[in-house]
């Protein structure tokens, strides 16, 4: 079977896959990092967002071979350290913005990819046509947008 | 999704192999469009060969007259591209209406052009534009290049290595957008450059992207929304489905076509710089 290497949240990885396995595959399966789900497998709801080189990719939508070299960051490693949340996770159960979680992880992703290129002071029309490609079928968002705005702004500090 | 066998090559040329060798192999650039269908087993290619770390292939720039895109260009960088939105704002904005943001991350041009997907909005800019798509073989013009629905004039082995588009003085783009997906439910592109003006379909048209020549005609005297006021096209050959009749469809091209080209001439001529003035 095709070998990839790449390094996912700051640890280099290799693995011995089919060359259709998806990244998110890759991911949950092989590396047992089930923090990025899967919820429509079609490239829509966000569920599966994690960082491909700093930028914000669908890992249902990308093959893992193609990631060969690359850097990956997943949910379980924006965290500083073991018990301390990042100023976005932070922000998201400050302002309870997660109702049954399965989205949580995306959105947070996505947050962070929002703040690299808007910057720290976010409006709440800029986050909502940001969150374009996250879905969340609780319909959380007045909350998850309250906590992308507070979590950019603390980012800054 | 079936399994295939993947290749990544690191030219044009080594592609051009691989894909002389694989008959049933399939390019893959952003694979926003080829992954799903290939998830729903629609199409299984042999082999995958995979041009993302071709650096050859991607960026945006000015040569002359013409902005040139290397076809592995993110969406996200185009829509980006400080150059771009100061020569030709109006392509410019295509691109930023494609999908989400994580989408415009990775989905590419030449994947787009390539695919010709009816719903698009890139093949409606080269159409409207009257871009020249540049493979490794030849040069095509746009206009010979859509042939229909999910159809071009690539041959087998062909691969798009970049897209030259003309720097029009005046083009613009109106898309009607798909709430749910993202995809133009109908995309009117307007440009005139000199004597040549193109009104460009994408999304209404049951064989894919089409010219207005009615329109083109009608705005030979003005280029403005009053010259086609009240024209309509005829709702034979427009797609039809859950989404829309083939008489919405057509009655949107009207719409759109008069709301582009009020963009269009909005933007004016101060807006173009001295250098490629008087285009």
């Amino acid at each position: 079977m095709p070998k990839v290497s790449m390094t996912v949240n700051g640890k280099p990885v290799t693995g011995d896959i089919e060359a259709r396995t998806l990244l998110v595959q890759f991911l949950r399966e092989n590396l047992r990092l089930t923090g990025t789900h899967v919820g429509c497998d079609t490239s829509q709801c966000g569920a599966c967002v994690v960082h491909v080189n700093g930028v914000a990719m669908k890992s249902c939508t990308l093959l893992a071979l193609q990631l060969e070299g690359a850097n990956v960051l997943t949910i379980e490693g924006v965290a500083p350290s073991e018990t301390q949340l990042h100023p976005m996770q932070e922000a998201f159960r400050e302002h309870h913005a997660l109702q049954c979680g399965y989205c949580t992880p995306g959105m947070i992703m996505s947050a962070l990819d929002i703040v690299r290129r808007k910057g720290n002071e976010l409006d709440d029309h800029t986050i909502r046509e940001e969150l374009d490609g996250n879905l969340c079928r609780c319909t959380g968002y007045h909350n998850i947008v309250k906590a992308i705005g507070a979590g950019a702004k603390a980012m800054a500090k | 999704m079936y399994n295939f066998t993947y290749h990544r090559p690191a030219t044009v040329r080594q592609a051009a192999n691989l894909l002389a060798k694989n008959p049933e192999a399939k390019l893959l650039a952003g694979g926003h469009s080829l992954i799903p269908v290939m998830k729903l087993r629609l199409a299984q290619p042999s082999a995958l060969i995979d041009l993302n770390q071709i650096d050859e292939l991607a960026g945006v720039e000015v040569k002359g007259r013409s902005v040139v895109i290397g076809a592995l260009t993110r969406h996200a960088d185009v829509a980006n591209s400080q150059v771009l939105q100061q020569v030709l704002p109006g392509l410019a904005s295509v691109p930023g209406s494609i999908g989400d943001p994580q989408v415009r991350n990775r989905g590419t041009i030449g994947g787009s052009v390539a695919n010709n997907d009816p719903n698009a909005d890139y093949p409606a800019a080269c159409l409207g534009l009257g871009a020249t798509i540049v493979t490794n073989k030849r040069r095509i013009a746009a206009d010979d290049f859509f042939t229909g629905m999910f159809s071009t004039a690539l041959e087998e082995n062909e691969i798009i290595v970049k897209v030259m588009f003309p720097i029009a003085k005046k083009a613009a783009y109106e898309k009607f957008k798909h709430p749910a997906s993202g995809f133009a439910l109908v995309g009117v592109f307007v440009a005139k450059r000199g004597s040549d003006i193109r009104v460009a379909v994408t999304g209404a048209g049951a064989n894919g992207v089409f010219r207005v020549k009615s329109f083109e005609e009608a705005l030979k005297k003005r280029f403005s929304p009053k010259s086609i006021e009240g024209m309509t096209i005829p709702a034979t050959g427009m797609n039809s489905d859950i989404h829309a009749s083939p008489e919405y469809r057509a009655h949107l091209v009207g719409v759109l076509a008069r709301r582009a080209l009020a963009k269009a001439t909005a933007r004016g001529d101060s807006d173009v710089p001295g250098a490629i003035a008087g285009m």
